[in-house]
């Protein structure tokens, strides 16, 4: 079954063509991948299926309902949550409030939202930090956060943005089996992701955009040694030393 | 329906009152167009000039308009201080705080003026106070028309300033692109300062000028404030050209809705105005910035 | 501080407050008492909007305004008694929250915007009230004198301490619950960050507007028992900027976004203005020229307010060992 599908998506700024009919299906259950150079409008992608930007033209549609236009608040309610590259924490609120906040989307009452909060918490391994001010988080435990926070609303769908960039590879380690878990747990995820082999070893499915359109598709070894993807990528000469490190390892 | 006879000295003396708003909104979106914040001490400052302006003549005999030569300086040198000691430390990235100690600093002025000064309306005798010229079958205050006069030419030569001098290159580079005017070798600062101690000084001109048609107390600052922040955000956020004629829109709308719903009542068209402008196009109606 | 612990203390500060009519038999002192809990409710009331909300308003006496101009107008052209006055006051001053929110919120406006908007609002009501005549327009409304209780006007102080100690223990109430709920939480969190608000299914408009519609309510209520209290209103009283003024900076002085800021301030600002008057003597101007001193040192060097400073002195140890001991484990 099909959770997010995408239709011939378009948004243009000014004379920025920043999405060129982009479409795109997300299967249930699983992690599926978006990456792309820098600027190639994944951020924006995004922010267009979770209504902060309303399309130009092309619709969304989520669980089978078209949510296209609707505003971010509306989205998140039917259970499409994202997370922001650029962390945002409620400062000056503990961490324990921050993830009460995405609890209270489903939980009317206090008390069990904060419960949920520290369930959560421990989750995602802030069990220790739970009564600390949000701001004093280091980056790590700030992406921690984002990802408590949008689990803390039951959500059937995660977008995840750049969830992993910013931490050193032993951060990542850490992280990486957060995700997974979730995922277990029956959460779809679509994850932009910038650190390749993070996308190799989680997602299932990846989707490569270029300058505001999905250029190649695939599982991730196929599509990263695609040379297609690789040029547009990584630029024009990577493609001949990976396939040199592959032939090597082989 | 009053005739032409009476609208058209009203439109002139309306114009003639904008030039005078537009004076006193010149040196608000100066602040607004390079420090990015709202200057609510505006209105005081402007009292405090026209203070100035009324002690001079009183005990030293100089005539308001002389006192350009001496009041705008001395509102520069109160605004660079007042920047580079207070207002700039405030924001801690919110902008209201500024807004707060802006208002906090006009509080203080305002009632350390009526400790001081009492609250007595004081004006001053000068020989042409009551003067007039005949435009357009309209008796204008002479005054007025010169005030008028010197809106256009202050916002000529800060236009002169702005486009001409390193001053002001520097000025634009700061308010366009703070980090790289600041890779550059500016000193931001000492910029920021100038700049509103160029707007303040920019109320010195408005008090000499205003004085000898106007009153001073110590709450006259009070009524410039909504109006000078109509004016800036109907002109376009820091535009002297959108001020100017902002300004003249102001004096003319207060001058018919006096004229047509009364002298309480005609003000709020500004603030009608003020809120119109804001909710639907917070770019102004000449502005780009947003 | 645990919510518990809160409720526990705003009912031991205002059980001891309550004690203030029996041990006070001057009415002078009990009136910088009822003065001072009158400062709380309003302080109180923007402390909603732009304490817990984040939006700073310039324009509280807008609310303030119409709960005294309900009031008396209700009282003095239709013979309505002023109980009924008073909640058609807060309700009437919720509306013209639910108008402005409504006018500025839906558009996106924020911050020093907001905070202009909001004053030419009031301004705009101020100049409306000076035109018409069921307000009395610039001469004003005078409430007739008919000392009864059952009409609003006490014979002694003690029964308008009661009314205002009911009023603003109310708005307490409120404010503690704000912090101990779902609406709480996520107004606080639009405050903090609107778009991180949003993406967690954060309603950010219908927040907003029920913290401007409470806001006002309770500033409403500030203006019912002032009308009652002085029995007189001109436009510059209810609608003037000294209102508005008032109103912001009781909490930020006390602490803005805190339960007890309020009426840390207003007992701080009280207490100034009583000892500047001894002091000094009753100079015009002087103790607002203090007012204007403190709002700058305050968001200059205590942007969190009376409240923040006393909660960081009596947290400052935990903080550092927390901030020591909360290194991330990767």
């Amino acid at each position: 079954m099909t959770v997010l599908e995408i239709n011939g998506l378009c948004k243009s700024f000014g004379g920025l063509q920043a999405s060129q009919s982009v479409t795109l299906t997300v299967p249930q259950g699983g992690i599926t991948s978006l990456i792309g150079p820098n600027g190639a409008g994944k951020t924006t992608l995004f922010a267009l299926i979770t209504g902060f930007h309303t399309p130009d033209s092309g619709s969304v549609r989520f669980l089978g309902e078209d949510i296209t236009g609707l505003p971010p608040e509306a989205i998140a309610k039917r259970g499409m949550i994202r997370t922001f590259q650029t962390v945002q924490p409620f400062a000056g609120q503990t961490v324990r409030e921050n993830i009460a906040v995405g609890a209270h989307l489903k939980i009317r009452g206090r008390a069990e939202a904060l419960a949920k909060a520290e369930a959560v918490a421990r989750q995602v391994g802030l069990g220790d930090r739970l009564d600390m001010d949000a701001a004093s988080l280091t980056v790590a435990g700030r992406k921690r956060l984002e990802v408590a926070r949008a689990l803390a609303t039951d959500p059937k769908l995660i977008l995840f943005d750049e969830v992993l960039a910013g931490l050193n590879p032993s951060e990542i380690r850490d992280v990486i089996p957060v995700i997974h878990a979730i995922r277990d747990e029956g959460v779809t995820i679509l994850l932009i992701e910038h650190v390749m082999q993070a996308v190799m070893s989680l997602s299932d499915y990846t989707w490569v955009l270029n300058q505001g359109a999905i250029i190649a598709e695939g599982p991730p070894k196929d599509v990263v040694s695609d040379p297609h993807v690789i040029e547009a990528y990584l630029g024009k000469g990577m493609a001949e030393r990976i396939a040199k490190r592959e032939a090597a390892s082989a | 329906m009053p005739d032409s006879a009476i609208i058209i000295p009203s439109v002139l003396n309306g114009l003639t009152t904008g030039g005078l708003y537009a004076l006193v909104a010149l040196g608000l979106t100066l602040i607004y167009g390079v420090l990015h914040i709202i200057n609510f001490a505006h209105g005081a400052l402007l009292m405090l000039g026209l203070y100035a302006v009324y002690f001079l003549n009183v005990q030293f005999g100089i005539d308001p308009y002389v006192a350009l030569l001496i009041v705008p300086p001395a509102m520069f040198a109160l605004g660079y201080a007042l920047q580079r000691g207070i207002i700039g430390r405030a924001s801690h990235g919110r902008d209201e705080n500024i807004l707060l100690v802006t208002l906090g600093l006009s509080i203080i002025i305002e009632n350390l003026s009526l400790f001081f000064f009492r609250s007595d309306t004081r004006t001053v005798d000068t020989p042409y106070s009551f003067d007039v010229i005949e435009i357009f079958g309209a008796f204008l205050p002479y005054p007025k028309v010169v005030a008028f006069i010197g809106a256009l030419v202050t916002a000529a030569l800060l236009w002169l300033l702005m486009s001409r001098t390193d001053l002001g290159r520097a000025i634009r580079a700061l308010a366009k692109e703070r980090k790289g005017a600041q890779l550059v070798g500016i000193n931001a600062d000492h910029v920021f300062a100038m700049s509103f101690g160029l707007g303040i000084a920019c109320l010195g001109v408005a008090a000499c000028l205003l004085l000898p048609s106007y009153y001073v107390n110590p709450q006259v600052g009070g009524g410039f404030v909504l109006i000078a922040f109509t004016i800036v955000v109907l002109g376009g956020m820091g535009s002297f050209v959108g001020a100017l004629i902002g300004g003249l829109i102001i004096g003319v709308v207060e001058a018919l809705g006096g004229l047509f719903l009364g002298e309480s009542l005609g003000q709020i068209g500004i603030f009608l105005i003020f809120i119109l402008v804001l909710i639907f196009r917070p770019t102004g109606l000449f502005g780009a910035k947003a | 501080m645990k919510t518990d612990t809160k409720l526990l203390m705003l009912i031991v500060v205002f059980g001891l407050i309550a004690l203030a009519p029996l041990l006070i038999t001057q009415e002078s002192l009990l009136n910088i008492v009822i003065m001072t809990l009158y400062a709380a409710l309003l302080g109180q009331a923007w402390n909603i909007l732009g304490g817990y909300g984040g939006q700073v308003s310039f324009g509280h006496a807008a609310y303030f305004g119409t709960g005294a101009y309900t009031v008396a107008v209700l009282q003095v052209q239709f013979g309505i008694n002023p109980w009924i006055g008073l909640a058609a006051g807060g309700l009437a001053a919720a509306a013209v929250g639910a108008f402005i929110g409504l006018c500025t919120f839906r558009y996106g406006l924020r911050g020093s915007y907001f905070a202009l908007v909001t004053l030419a609002f009031a301004e705009v009501l101020r100049i409306l009230s000076n035109s018409v005549d069921f307000t009395g327009a610039g001469v004003g409304l005078l409430i007739p004198l008919e000392r009864s209780a059952a009409n609003f006007q006490f014979l002694t102080k003690a029964g308008f301490f009661w009314v205002i100690w009911a009023m603003t223990l109310a708005a307490f109430l409120t404010v503690w619950k704000i912090g101990n709920s779902r609406f709480g939480a996520q107004l606080m969190a639009v405050r903090d960050n609107e778009d991180a608000a949003r993406a967690l299914g954060v309603n950010a408009f219908r927040v907003k507007m029920g913290a401007i519609m409470l806001s006002g309510f309770f500033s409403g209520l500030a203006g019912v028992f002032y009308a009652q209290y002085f029995l007189y209103l001109d436009p510059y009283i209810a609608y003037g900027a000294a209102i508005s003024v008032e109103s912001l900076l009781v909490p930020i002085i006390g602490g803005m976004g805190t339960l007890f800021g309020p009426l840390l301030g207003a007992a701080f600002l009280h207490g100034l203005s009583e000892l500047s008057r001894a002091v000094i003597g009753d100079a015009p101007g002087i103790s607002l020229v203090l007012y204007g001193v403190l709002l700058v040192i305050m968001v200059l060097f205590v942007p969190r307010g009376l409240a923040g400073l006393a909660s960081h002195l009596r947290s400052g140890k935990r903080a550092v060992s927390q901030a020591e001991g909360g290194n991330d484990r990767a």
